[in-house]
Protein backbone atom coordinates (compact mmCIF):
# COMPACT_ATOMS: atom_id res chain seq x y z
CA UNK A 1 0.00 0.00 0.00
CA UNK A 2 1.40 3.35 -1.01
CA UNK A 3 0.00 5.43 1.78
CA UNK A 4 1.10 3.69 4.95
CA UNK A 5 0.81 5.51 8.25
CA UNK A 6 2.18 2.69 10.39
CA UNK A 7 4.67 0.13 9.18
CA UNK A 8 5.90 -2.36 11.79
CA UNK A 9 8.49 -4.96 10.81
CA UNK A 10 9.74 -7.91 12.83
CA UNK A 11 8.58 -6.52 16.17
CA UNK A 12 9.86 -8.55 19.10
CA UNK A 13 8.84 -7.62 22.64
CA UNK A 14 10.31 -9.35 25.64
CA UNK A 15 9.28 -8.87 29.24
CA UNK A 16 12.26 -8.82 31.58
CA UNK A 17 12.76 -11.99 33.58
CA UNK A 18 11.27 -11.77 37.05
CA UNK A 19 13.05 -13.08 40.08
CA UNK A 20 11.87 -16.43 41.27
CA UNK A 21 11.15 -17.03 44.96
CA UNK A 22 14.73 -18.21 45.46
CA UNK A 23 16.00 -14.92 44.02
CA UNK A 24 17.25 -16.43 40.78
CA UNK A 25 16.54 -14.28 37.74
CA UNK A 26 14.32 -16.15 35.33
CA UNK A 27 14.93 -16.00 31.59
CA UNK A 28 13.29 -13.07 29.77
CA UNK A 29 9.84 -14.01 28.47
CA UNK A 30 9.22 -13.22 24.79
CA UNK A 31 5.69 -11.89 24.25
CA UNK A 32 5.78 -10.96 20.56
CA UNK A 33 7.87 -13.01 18.16
CA UNK A 34 8.55 -10.85 15.11
CA UNK A 35 5.27 -9.20 14.13
CA UNK A 36 4.79 -7.48 10.75
CA UNK A 37 1.81 -5.12 10.62
CA UNK A 38 0.79 -2.15 8.51
CA UNK A 39 -1.98 0.41 8.84
CA UNK A 40 -2.86 2.76 6.01
CA UNK A 41 -4.10 6.33 6.49
CA UNK A 42 -7.79 6.23 7.32
CA UNK A 43 -7.74 2.47 7.66
CA UNK A 44 -9.15 0.51 10.61
CA UNK A 45 -7.25 -2.63 11.44
CA UNK A 46 -8.52 -5.19 13.93
CA UNK A 47 -6.12 -7.03 16.21
CA UNK A 48 -7.82 -10.10 17.67
CA UNK A 49 -6.77 -12.99 19.83
CA UNK A 50 -7.44 -14.52 23.21
CA UNK A 51 -5.99 -13.45 26.55
CA UNK A 52 -2.24 -13.77 26.53
CA UNK A 53 -1.99 -13.62 22.73
CA UNK A 54 -0.03 -10.35 22.91
CA UNK A 55 -2.61 -8.01 21.35
CA UNK A 56 -2.41 -5.35 24.06
CA UNK A 57 1.40 -5.51 24.04
CA UNK A 58 1.41 -5.03 20.27
CA UNK A 59 -0.90 -2.01 20.54
CA UNK A 60 1.34 -0.42 23.17
CA UNK A 61 4.41 -0.95 21.02
CA UNK A 62 2.66 0.70 18.05
CA UNK A 63 2.22 3.98 19.91
CA UNK A 64 5.61 3.91 21.57
CA UNK A 65 4.42 3.04 25.08
CA UNK A 66 6.89 0.20 25.23
CA UNK A 67 10.09 -0.44 23.38
CA UNK A 68 10.56 -3.56 21.26
CA UNK A 69 13.71 -5.62 21.78
CA UNK A 70 13.99 -5.95 18.03
CA UNK A 71 12.30 -4.75 14.84
CA UNK A 72 11.21 -1.35 13.58
CA UNK A 73 8.01 0.65 13.88
CA UNK A 74 7.60 3.50 11.43
CA UNK A 75 4.97 6.15 12.05
CA UNK A 76 4.54 8.37 9.00
CA UNK A 77 8.09 7.50 7.99
CA UNK A 78 9.76 8.03 11.37
CA UNK A 79 11.12 4.98 13.16
CA UNK A 80 9.81 5.55 16.67
CA UNK A 81 11.72 2.68 18.29
CA UNK A 82 14.90 4.65 18.89
CA UNK A 83 13.48 8.15 18.66
CA UNK A 84 14.65 10.65 21.27
CA UNK A 85 11.95 12.03 23.57
CA UNK A 86 12.17 15.52 22.01
CA UNK A 87 11.55 14.09 18.55
CA UNK A 88 8.80 11.80 19.86
CA UNK A 89 6.79 14.55 21.56
CA UNK A 90 5.25 16.12 18.42
CA UNK A 91 4.32 12.63 17.21
CA UNK A 92 2.54 11.81 20.48
CA UNK A 93 -0.27 14.23 19.73
CA UNK A 94 -0.83 12.47 16.42
CA UNK A 95 -1.26 9.05 18.07
CA UNK A 96 -3.92 8.78 20.74
CA UNK A 97 -5.40 5.99 22.79
CA UNK A 98 -8.88 5.05 23.95
CA UNK A 99 -8.82 2.67 26.88
CA UNK A 100 -10.90 -0.30 27.92
CA UNK A 101 -11.98 1.11 31.24
CA UNK A 102 -12.65 4.83 30.99
CA UNK A 103 -13.07 5.02 34.76
CA UNK A 104 -9.45 4.10 35.34
CA UNK A 105 -8.07 6.22 32.51
CA UNK A 106 -9.86 9.48 33.36
CA UNK A 107 -8.41 11.44 36.25
CA UNK A 108 -11.06 11.16 38.99
CA UNK A 109 -10.15 14.55 40.48
CA UNK A 110 -10.52 16.56 37.29
CA UNK A 111 -13.75 17.79 35.76
CA UNK A 112 -14.62 16.64 32.26
CA UNK A 113 -13.83 20.20 31.07
CA UNK A 114 -10.32 20.02 32.45
CA UNK A 115 -9.77 16.47 31.12
CA UNK A 116 -10.66 17.65 27.61
CA UNK A 117 -9.10 21.11 27.56
CA UNK A 118 -5.75 20.56 29.33
CA UNK A 119 -4.24 18.48 26.49
CA UNK A 120 -5.27 21.20 24.01
CA UNK A 121 -3.28 23.77 25.97
CA UNK A 122 -0.39 21.38 26.63
CA UNK A 123 0.04 20.60 22.94
CA UNK A 124 -0.56 24.29 22.08
CA UNK A 125 -3.45 23.42 19.79
CA UNK A 126 -5.53 26.07 21.49
CA UNK A 127 -3.87 29.43 22.18
CA UNK A 128 -5.82 30.17 25.34
CA UNK A 129 -8.61 28.95 27.65
CA UNK A 130 -11.30 30.53 25.48
CA UNK A 131 -10.01 28.80 22.37
CA UNK A 132 -9.79 25.47 24.22
CA UNK A 133 -13.34 25.90 25.50
CA UNK A 134 -14.67 26.40 21.99
CA UNK A 135 -13.04 23.19 20.80
CA UNK A 136 -14.16 21.30 23.90
CA UNK A 137 -17.77 22.38 23.40
CA UNK A 138 -17.62 21.37 19.74
CA UNK A 139 -16.25 17.91 20.53
CA UNK A 140 -18.80 17.35 23.32
CA UNK A 141 -21.56 18.09 20.85
CA UNK A 142 -19.96 15.83 18.26
CA UNK A 143 -19.82 12.82 20.61
CA UNK A 144 -23.37 13.48 21.75
CA UNK A 145 -22.77 14.60 25.32
CA UNK A 146 -24.67 17.52 26.92
CA UNK A 147 -22.47 20.52 27.80
CA UNK A 148 -23.80 20.36 31.37
CA UNK A 149 -21.51 17.35 31.92
CA UNK A 150 -18.42 19.55 31.51
CA UNK A 151 -18.54 20.53 35.19
CA UNK A 152 -18.99 16.95 36.38
CA UNK A 153 -16.38 14.43 37.50
CA UNK A 154 -15.86 11.03 35.81
CA UNK A 155 -17.60 9.06 38.59
CA UNK A 156 -20.79 11.07 38.07
CA UNK A 157 -21.15 9.78 34.50
CA UNK A 158 -22.55 6.46 33.22
CA UNK A 159 -20.22 3.92 31.60
CA UNK A 160 -21.38 4.87 28.11
CA UNK A 161 -20.93 8.59 28.81
CA UNK A 162 -17.42 8.00 30.19
CA UNK A 163 -16.49 6.05 27.08
CA UNK A 164 -17.71 9.02 24.97
CA UNK A 165 -15.46 11.29 27.03
CA UNK A 166 -12.58 8.89 26.36
CA UNK A 167 -13.29 9.14 22.63
CA UNK A 168 -13.66 12.93 22.80
CA UNK A 169 -10.33 13.23 24.61
CA UNK A 170 -8.61 11.19 21.91
CA UNK A 171 -10.10 12.99 18.89
CA UNK A 172 -10.02 16.56 20.24
CA UNK A 173 -6.28 16.59 19.51
CA UNK A 174 -6.92 15.82 15.83
CA UNK A 175 -4.72 12.70 15.76
CA UNK A 176 -3.89 10.67 12.65
CA UNK A 177 -3.99 7.41 14.55
CA UNK A 178 -6.08 6.06 17.41
CA UNK A 179 -5.42 2.89 19.34
CA UNK A 180 -8.66 1.49 20.77
CA UNK A 181 -8.03 -1.36 23.22
CA UNK A 182 -11.16 -3.39 24.09
CA UNK A 183 -13.15 -0.17 24.33
CA UNK A 184 -16.63 -1.71 24.24
CA UNK A 185 -16.09 -4.92 26.19
CA UNK A 186 -17.50 -3.51 29.43
CA UNK A 187 -20.58 -1.96 27.82
CA UNK A 188 -24.13 -3.20 27.29
CA UNK A 189 -25.00 -4.09 23.67
CA UNK A 190 -27.20 -1.05 23.19
CA UNK A 191 -24.47 1.30 24.50
CA UNK A 192 -21.87 -0.66 22.56
CA UNK A 193 -23.73 -0.13 19.28
CA UNK A 194 -23.92 3.63 19.96
CA UNK A 195 -20.21 3.90 20.77
CA UNK A 196 -19.16 1.86 17.72
CA UNK A 197 -21.42 3.87 15.44
CA UNK A 198 -19.93 7.12 16.74
CA UNK A 199 -16.41 5.79 16.29
CA UNK A 200 -17.18 4.81 12.69
CA UNK A 201 -18.52 8.29 11.92
CA UNK A 202 -15.50 10.02 13.48
CA UNK A 203 -13.12 7.75 11.62
CA UNK A 204 -14.63 8.83 8.28
CA UNK A 205 -14.95 12.52 9.17
CA UNK A 206 -11.40 12.83 10.51
CA UNK A 207 -9.83 10.26 8.17
CA UNK A 208 -8.46 8.45 11.23
CA UNK A 209 -6.32 5.37 11.08
CA UNK A 210 -7.21 2.99 13.86
CA UNK A 211 -5.94 -0.15 15.53
CA UNK A 212 -8.96 -1.81 17.07
CA UNK A 213 -8.01 -4.44 19.64
CA UNK A 214 -10.79 -6.80 20.64
CA UNK A 215 -11.56 -10.35 21.62
CA UNK A 216 -15.02 -10.00 20.07
CA UNK A 217 -14.88 -10.95 16.40
CA UNK A 218 -18.43 -9.80 15.70
CA UNK A 219 -17.47 -6.29 16.80
CA UNK A 220 -14.28 -6.43 14.72
CA UNK A 221 -16.26 -7.52 11.68
CA UNK A 222 -18.57 -4.53 12.16
CA UNK A 223 -15.87 -1.84 12.34
CA UNK A 224 -12.63 -3.03 10.73
CA UNK A 225 -11.31 -3.06 7.16
CA UNK A 226 -8.57 -5.62 7.79
CA UNK A 227 -7.83 -7.97 10.66
CA UNK A 228 -4.75 -9.57 12.20
CA UNK A 229 -5.29 -12.76 14.22
CA UNK A 230 -2.74 -13.21 17.00
CA UNK A 231 -1.95 -16.40 18.86
CA UNK A 232 0.89 -16.76 21.37
CA UNK A 233 2.65 -13.63 20.10
CA UNK A 234 2.53 -14.51 16.40
CA UNK A 235 0.27 -13.40 13.55
CA UNK A 236 -1.38 -16.61 12.40
CA UNK A 237 -3.57 -14.98 9.79
CA UNK A 238 -4.23 -11.53 8.36
CA UNK A 239 -6.28 -10.14 5.56
CA UNK A 240 -9.35 -8.17 4.58
CA UNK A 241 -12.27 -8.86 6.90
CA UNK A 242 -14.55 -10.17 4.15
CA UNK A 243 -11.96 -12.76 3.14
CA UNK A 244 -10.93 -13.84 6.65
CA UNK A 245 -14.50 -14.20 7.90
CA UNK A 246 -15.75 -15.89 4.73
CA UNK A 247 -12.93 -18.41 4.50
CA UNK A 248 -10.59 -18.42 7.51
CA UNK A 249 -7.38 -20.10 6.44
CA UNK A 250 -5.99 -20.95 9.86
CA UNK A 251 -7.57 -23.48 12.22
CA UNK A 252 -7.20 -21.05 15.13
CA UNK A 253 -9.13 -18.33 13.31
CA UNK A 254 -11.81 -20.87 12.48
CA UNK A 255 -12.06 -21.93 16.13
CA UNK A 256 -12.35 -18.30 17.26
CA UNK A 257 -15.14 -17.55 14.79
CA UNK A 258 -16.96 -20.78 15.51
CA UNK A 259 -16.92 -20.10 19.26
CA UNK A 260 -18.99 -16.91 18.89
CA UNK A 261 -22.55 -17.64 19.96
CA UNK A 262 -24.98 -15.98 17.56
CA UNK A 263 -28.45 -14.90 18.72
CA UNK A 264 -30.00 -17.65 16.60
CA UNK A 265 -31.08 -21.02 17.98
CA UNK A 266 -28.72 -23.66 16.62
CA UNK A 267 -29.27 -27.04 18.25
CA UNK A 268 -25.84 -28.40 17.31
CA UNK A 269 -23.70 -25.39 18.15
CA UNK A 270 -22.80 -26.45 21.70
CA UNK A 271 -21.55 -29.88 20.74
CA UNK A 272 -20.10 -29.00 17.34
CA UNK A 273 -16.33 -28.94 17.06
CA UNK A 274 -14.77 -26.45 14.65
CA UNK A 275 -14.26 -27.90 11.19
CA UNK A 276 -10.57 -28.32 10.44
CA UNK A 277 -9.18 -25.76 8.02
CA UNK A 278 -9.14 -27.09 4.46
CA UNK B 1 -49.54 -30.54 36.19
CA UNK B 2 -46.93 -30.66 38.92
CA UNK B 3 -45.66 -27.48 40.48
CA UNK B 4 -42.52 -26.00 38.95
CA UNK B 5 -39.18 -26.45 40.68
CA UNK B 6 -38.85 -22.73 41.29
CA UNK B 7 -41.58 -20.20 41.07
CA UNK B 8 -41.06 -16.47 41.48
CA UNK B 9 -44.38 -14.66 41.60
CA UNK B 10 -45.14 -10.96 41.49
CA UNK B 11 -41.81 -10.05 43.03
CA UNK B 12 -41.27 -6.34 43.59
CA UNK B 13 -38.33 -4.56 45.18
CA UNK B 14 -37.27 -0.99 45.87
CA UNK B 15 -34.00 0.72 46.63
CA UNK B 16 -34.15 2.16 50.12
CA UNK B 17 -31.28 4.53 49.29
CA UNK B 18 -32.73 5.92 46.11
CA UNK B 19 -36.02 7.38 47.36
CA UNK B 20 -37.79 3.98 47.20
CA UNK B 21 -37.12 3.75 43.46
CA UNK B 22 -38.42 0.51 41.96
CA UNK B 23 -35.81 -2.14 41.17
CA UNK B 24 -38.11 -5.09 40.44
CA UNK B 25 -41.65 -4.53 39.18
CA UNK B 26 -44.04 -7.45 39.56
CA UNK B 27 -41.63 -10.09 38.20
CA UNK B 28 -42.97 -13.61 37.75
CA UNK B 29 -41.06 -16.55 36.29
CA UNK B 30 -40.83 -20.26 36.83
CA UNK B 31 -38.16 -22.88 36.25
CA UNK B 32 -39.10 -26.51 35.59
CA UNK B 33 -36.93 -29.49 36.52
CA UNK B 34 -34.39 -30.07 33.78
CA UNK B 35 -34.95 -26.62 32.26
CA UNK B 36 -32.40 -23.88 31.61
CA UNK B 37 -34.15 -20.55 32.08
CA UNK B 38 -32.35 -17.39 30.96
CA UNK B 39 -32.69 -14.12 32.83
CA UNK B 40 -31.60 -11.54 30.29
CA UNK B 41 -31.22 -7.80 30.28
CA UNK B 42 -28.77 -4.93 30.23
CA UNK B 43 -27.11 -3.52 33.34
CA UNK B 44 -29.64 -2.20 35.83
CA UNK B 45 -32.44 -4.42 34.48
CA UNK B 46 -32.71 -6.26 37.80
CA UNK B 47 -31.13 -9.62 36.84
CA UNK B 48 -28.87 -9.92 39.85
CA UNK B 49 -31.52 -8.60 42.25
CA UNK B 50 -33.72 -11.59 41.37
CA UNK B 51 -30.83 -13.98 41.98
CA UNK B 52 -29.95 -12.35 45.28
CA UNK B 53 -33.57 -12.45 46.38
CA UNK B 54 -33.72 -16.21 45.66
CA UNK B 55 -30.48 -16.79 47.58
CA UNK B 56 -31.60 -14.50 50.41
CA UNK B 57 -28.55 -12.28 50.08
CA UNK B 58 -30.08 -8.93 49.10
CA UNK B 59 -27.87 -6.02 50.09
CA UNK B 60 -29.11 -3.73 52.82
CA UNK B 61 -30.10 -1.01 50.34
CA UNK B 62 -32.72 -3.19 48.61
CA UNK B 63 -36.06 -4.19 50.14
CA UNK B 64 -38.66 -6.58 48.77
CA UNK B 65 -42.11 -4.99 48.76
CA UNK B 66 -44.17 -7.93 47.59
CA UNK B 67 -44.32 -11.31 45.94
CA UNK B 68 -43.22 -14.83 46.73
CA UNK B 69 -40.39 -17.19 45.86
CA UNK B 70 -41.19 -20.89 46.14
CA UNK B 71 -38.79 -23.80 45.77
CA UNK B 72 -40.89 -26.92 45.34
CA UNK B 73 -43.80 -25.10 46.97
CA UNK B 74 -41.84 -24.04 50.04
CA UNK B 75 -42.00 -20.24 50.28
CA UNK B 76 -38.40 -19.16 50.78
CA UNK B 77 -39.39 -15.67 51.91
CA UNK B 78 -41.48 -16.84 54.89
CA UNK B 79 -39.50 -19.95 55.86
CA UNK B 80 -37.72 -19.55 59.18
CA UNK B 81 -34.08 -18.55 58.63
CA UNK B 82 -32.51 -21.81 59.84
CA UNK B 83 -34.78 -23.94 57.73
CA UNK B 84 -34.25 -21.68 54.73
CA UNK B 85 -30.48 -21.85 55.08
CA UNK B 86 -30.75 -25.60 55.13
CA UNK B 87 -32.95 -25.76 52.03
CA UNK B 88 -30.72 -23.37 50.09
CA UNK B 89 -27.48 -25.02 51.21
CA UNK B 90 -28.59 -28.50 50.26
CA UNK B 91 -30.70 -27.85 47.17
CA UNK B 92 -29.50 -24.67 45.47
CA UNK B 93 -26.02 -23.94 44.14
CA UNK B 94 -24.42 -20.87 42.58
CA UNK B 95 -21.90 -20.60 39.76
CA UNK B 96 -20.60 -17.06 40.21
CA UNK B 97 -19.36 -14.61 37.61
CA UNK B 98 -15.82 -14.17 38.85
CA UNK B 99 -14.16 -17.48 39.64
CA UNK B 100 -11.20 -15.86 41.36
CA UNK B 101 -13.03 -13.92 44.05
CA UNK B 102 -15.35 -16.86 44.69
CA UNK B 103 -12.48 -19.12 45.74
CA UNK B 104 -10.53 -18.67 48.95
CA UNK B 105 -7.01 -17.76 47.80
CA UNK B 106 -5.39 -19.34 50.86
CA UNK B 107 -6.94 -22.80 50.69
CA UNK B 108 -6.25 -25.68 48.34
CA UNK B 109 -8.92 -26.58 45.74
CA UNK B 110 -9.44 -30.01 47.34
CA UNK B 111 -10.31 -28.53 50.73
CA UNK B 112 -12.76 -26.06 49.18
CA UNK B 113 -14.47 -28.75 47.11
CA UNK B 114 -14.94 -31.18 49.98
CA UNK B 115 -16.31 -28.70 52.57
CA UNK B 116 -19.89 -28.82 51.27
CA UNK B 117 -19.94 -32.59 50.94
CA UNK B 118 -18.85 -33.07 54.54
CA UNK B 119 -21.15 -30.35 55.86
CA UNK B 120 -24.33 -31.08 53.89
CA UNK B 121 -23.95 -34.73 53.00
CA UNK B 122 -21.99 -35.93 56.03
CA UNK B 123 -19.32 -37.65 53.94
CA UNK B 124 -16.07 -38.69 55.60
CA UNK B 125 -12.85 -36.94 54.57
CA UNK B 126 -11.77 -39.81 52.36
CA UNK B 127 -15.18 -40.29 50.75
CA UNK B 128 -15.46 -36.56 50.07
CA UNK B 129 -12.02 -36.54 48.49
CA UNK B 130 -12.90 -39.42 46.19
CA UNK B 131 -16.14 -37.69 45.22
CA UNK B 132 -14.24 -34.44 44.53
CA UNK B 133 -11.80 -36.29 42.26
CA UNK B 134 -14.71 -37.81 40.36
CA UNK B 135 -16.31 -34.37 40.00
CA UNK B 136 -13.14 -32.80 38.65
CA UNK B 137 -12.98 -35.65 36.19
CA UNK B 138 -16.63 -34.93 35.25
CA UNK B 139 -15.79 -31.32 34.43
CA UNK B 140 -13.03 -32.61 32.15
CA UNK B 141 -10.17 -31.34 34.27
CA UNK B 142 -6.84 -32.80 33.36
CA UNK B 143 -4.76 -34.18 36.25
CA UNK B 144 -7.50 -33.87 38.89
CA UNK B 145 -5.23 -35.12 41.67
CA UNK B 146 -2.81 -32.28 41.03
CA UNK B 147 -5.63 -29.72 40.85
CA UNK B 148 -6.87 -30.90 44.28
CA UNK B 149 -3.54 -29.83 45.79
CA UNK B 150 -3.34 -26.53 43.87
CA UNK B 151 -4.21 -23.07 45.12
CA UNK B 152 -6.66 -20.96 43.04
CA UNK B 153 -3.95 -18.64 41.65
CA UNK B 154 -2.18 -21.62 40.10
CA UNK B 155 -5.15 -22.27 37.78
CA UNK B 156 -6.25 -20.43 34.63
CA UNK B 157 -9.59 -18.60 34.54
CA UNK B 158 -11.23 -21.43 32.62
CA UNK B 159 -9.90 -24.05 35.08
CA UNK B 160 -11.15 -22.03 38.06
CA UNK B 161 -14.59 -21.83 36.47
CA UNK B 162 -14.52 -25.63 35.99
CA UNK B 163 -13.72 -26.03 39.69
CA UNK B 164 -16.72 -23.87 40.60
CA UNK B 165 -18.97 -25.84 38.27
CA UNK B 166 -17.76 -29.03 39.94
CA UNK B 167 -18.49 -27.45 43.33
CA UNK B 168 -21.96 -26.35 42.18
CA UNK B 169 -22.94 -29.86 41.06
CA UNK B 170 -21.15 -31.54 44.01
CA UNK B 171 -24.25 -31.82 46.16
CA UNK B 172 -26.51 -32.78 43.27
CA UNK B 173 -28.62 -29.66 43.75
CA UNK B 174 -32.13 -29.27 42.36
CA UNK B 175 -31.47 -25.73 41.16
CA UNK B 176 -28.21 -24.19 39.90
CA UNK B 177 -27.98 -20.44 39.48
CA UNK B 178 -25.33 -19.45 36.93
CA UNK B 179 -24.69 -15.72 37.30
CA UNK B 180 -22.93 -14.52 34.11
CA UNK B 181 -20.48 -17.42 34.47
CA UNK B 182 -18.66 -16.80 31.18
CA UNK B 183 -18.46 -13.02 31.02
CA UNK B 184 -14.79 -12.90 31.99
CA UNK B 185 -13.68 -15.73 29.71
CA UNK B 186 -12.32 -15.98 26.16
CA UNK B 187 -14.86 -17.16 23.58
CA UNK B 188 -13.34 -20.60 23.06
CA UNK B 189 -13.26 -21.18 26.82
CA UNK B 190 -16.79 -19.78 27.09
CA UNK B 191 -18.00 -22.38 24.63
CA UNK B 192 -16.40 -25.21 26.64
CA UNK B 193 -17.96 -23.92 29.85
CA UNK B 194 -21.42 -23.59 28.27
CA UNK B 195 -21.15 -27.11 26.89
CA UNK B 196 -20.12 -28.40 30.30
CA UNK B 197 -22.97 -26.71 32.18
CA UNK B 198 -25.50 -27.98 29.65
CA UNK B 199 -24.23 -31.58 29.74
CA UNK B 200 -24.10 -31.76 33.56
CA UNK B 201 -27.53 -30.16 33.78
CA UNK B 202 -28.99 -32.66 31.31
CA UNK B 203 -27.35 -35.61 33.02
CA UNK B 204 -28.62 -34.64 36.48
CA UNK B 205 -31.96 -33.19 35.37
CA UNK B 206 -31.09 -29.97 37.19
CA UNK B 207 -33.09 -26.78 36.80
CA UNK B 208 -30.82 -23.87 35.90
CA UNK B 209 -31.27 -20.12 36.05
CA UNK B 210 -28.77 -18.65 33.61
CA UNK B 211 -28.19 -14.92 34.04
CA UNK B 212 -26.60 -13.18 31.06
CA UNK B 213 -26.64 -10.01 29.01
CA UNK B 214 -25.58 -11.92 25.88
CA UNK B 215 -28.41 -12.94 23.55
CA UNK B 216 -26.02 -15.26 21.71
CA UNK B 217 -25.43 -17.21 24.92
CA UNK B 218 -29.19 -17.30 25.55
CA UNK B 219 -29.76 -18.74 22.09
CA UNK B 220 -27.30 -21.58 22.64
CA UNK B 221 -28.02 -22.70 26.20
CA UNK B 222 -31.46 -21.58 27.38
CA UNK B 223 -34.74 -23.40 26.83
CA UNK B 224 -36.79 -20.38 27.84
CA UNK B 225 -35.88 -16.83 28.74
CA UNK B 226 -37.20 -13.81 30.58
CA UNK B 227 -36.13 -10.44 29.17
CA UNK B 228 -36.06 -7.63 31.71
CA UNK B 229 -35.90 -3.88 31.35
CA UNK B 230 -35.93 -1.53 34.35
CA UNK B 231 -36.97 -4.41 36.59
CA UNK B 232 -40.03 -5.27 34.49
CA UNK B 233 -40.54 -8.43 32.41
CA UNK B 234 -40.70 -7.26 28.79
CA UNK B 235 -41.07 -10.68 27.24
CA UNK B 236 -41.00 -14.29 28.46
CA UNK B 237 -40.91 -17.05 25.90
CA UNK B 238 -39.29 -20.20 24.63
CA UNK B 239 -35.85 -19.09 23.38
CA UNK B 240 -36.58 -19.77 19.71
CA UNK B 241 -39.82 -17.75 19.88
CA UNK B 242 -38.15 -14.89 21.72
CA UNK B 243 -35.35 -14.59 19.16
CA UNK B 244 -37.20 -15.48 15.97
CA UNK B 245 -40.62 -13.93 16.61
CA UNK B 246 -40.07 -11.23 19.23
CA UNK B 247 -43.31 -9.42 20.04
CA UNK B 248 -42.04 -6.49 22.07
CA UNK B 249 -40.32 -3.59 20.24
CA UNK B 250 -37.62 -3.57 22.94
CA UNK B 251 -36.78 -7.24 22.26
CA UNK B 252 -36.58 -6.52 18.53
CA UNK B 253 -34.33 -3.48 19.09
CA UNK B 254 -32.03 -5.39 21.45
CA UNK B 255 -31.62 -8.23 18.94
CA UNK B 256 -30.88 -5.70 16.18
CA UNK B 257 -28.22 -4.01 18.35
CA UNK B 258 -26.05 -7.16 18.51
CA UNK B 259 -23.18 -7.00 16.03
CA UNK B 260 -22.99 -10.23 14.01
CA UNK B 261 -19.99 -11.47 12.08
CA UNK B 262 -22.28 -13.44 9.78
CA UNK B 263 -24.14 -10.32 8.70
CA UNK B 264 -21.50 -8.00 7.31
CA UNK B 265 -22.62 -4.72 5.92
CA UNK B 266 -25.54 -4.62 8.31
CA UNK B 267 -25.27 -1.27 10.01
CA UNK B 268 -24.92 -1.17 13.75
CA UNK B 269 -28.33 -0.35 15.12
CA UNK B 270 -28.34 1.33 18.53
CA UNK B 271 -31.71 1.03 20.27
CA UNK B 272 -33.80 3.92 18.84
CA UNK B 273 -34.64 6.62 21.43
CA UNK B 274 -38.38 6.31 20.67
CA UNK B 275 -38.28 2.59 21.62
CA UNK B 276 -36.69 3.52 24.97
CA UNK B 277 -39.22 6.32 25.47
CA UNK B 278 -42.11 3.94 24.72
CA UNK B 279 -40.71 1.34 27.17
CA UNK B 280 -40.44 3.94 29.91
CA UNK B 281 -43.96 5.19 29.26
CA UNK B 282 -45.31 1.63 29.28
CA UNK B 283 -43.54 0.89 32.57
CA UNK B 284 -44.75 4.13 34.15
CA UNK B 285 -48.31 3.32 33.13
CA UNK B 286 -48.07 -0.23 34.52
CA UNK B 287 -46.61 1.23 37.75
CA UNK B 288 -49.67 3.51 38.05
CA UNK B 289 -52.08 0.61 37.39
CA UNK B 290 -50.30 -1.44 40.03
CA UNK B 291 -50.51 1.41 42.54
CA UNK B 292 -54.24 1.95 41.92
CA UNK B 293 -54.98 -1.76 42.40
CA UNK B 294 -52.78 -2.00 45.47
Amino acid sequence: MADLLIDARGVVVTYAGQRSLSGRRLAPRPVLHGIDLTIGRGETVGIVGESGSGKTTLGRALIGLLRPADGSIRFDGNDIVDLAETAMRPLRRRMQMIFQDPMSSLNPRRTIRSILSDPLLLHAIAADRAGAERRVQAVMERVGLPLALLDRYPHELSGGQRQRVGIARAVVLRPDFVLADEIVSGLDVSTQAQVLKLLGELKRELHLAMAFISHDLSVVRAVCDRVYVLSAGRVVEQGRCEAVFRAPAHAYTRALIDAIPLPVVDADWLTRQPVAAG
Amino acid sequence: MTAPLLSVSHLSAVSTRDGEGAILRDVSLSVARGEVHGIVGESGAGKSTIVKAILGILPRGIRLTGGAIALEERDLLTLDPDKRRHVLGAEVALIPQDPLTALNPGRRIGAQLTDGMRLWRGLSGKAAENRALALLHDVQMREPARVMRAYPHELSGGMRQRVLIAAAFALDPKLVIADEPTTALDVTVQKQILRLIRSLQERHGTGVIFVTHNLGVVAQICDRATLLYMGRVMEQEATATLLERPRHPYTRALIAACPRYDRPGQDLAPIPPDVIAACRAEIASLDRDGASHG
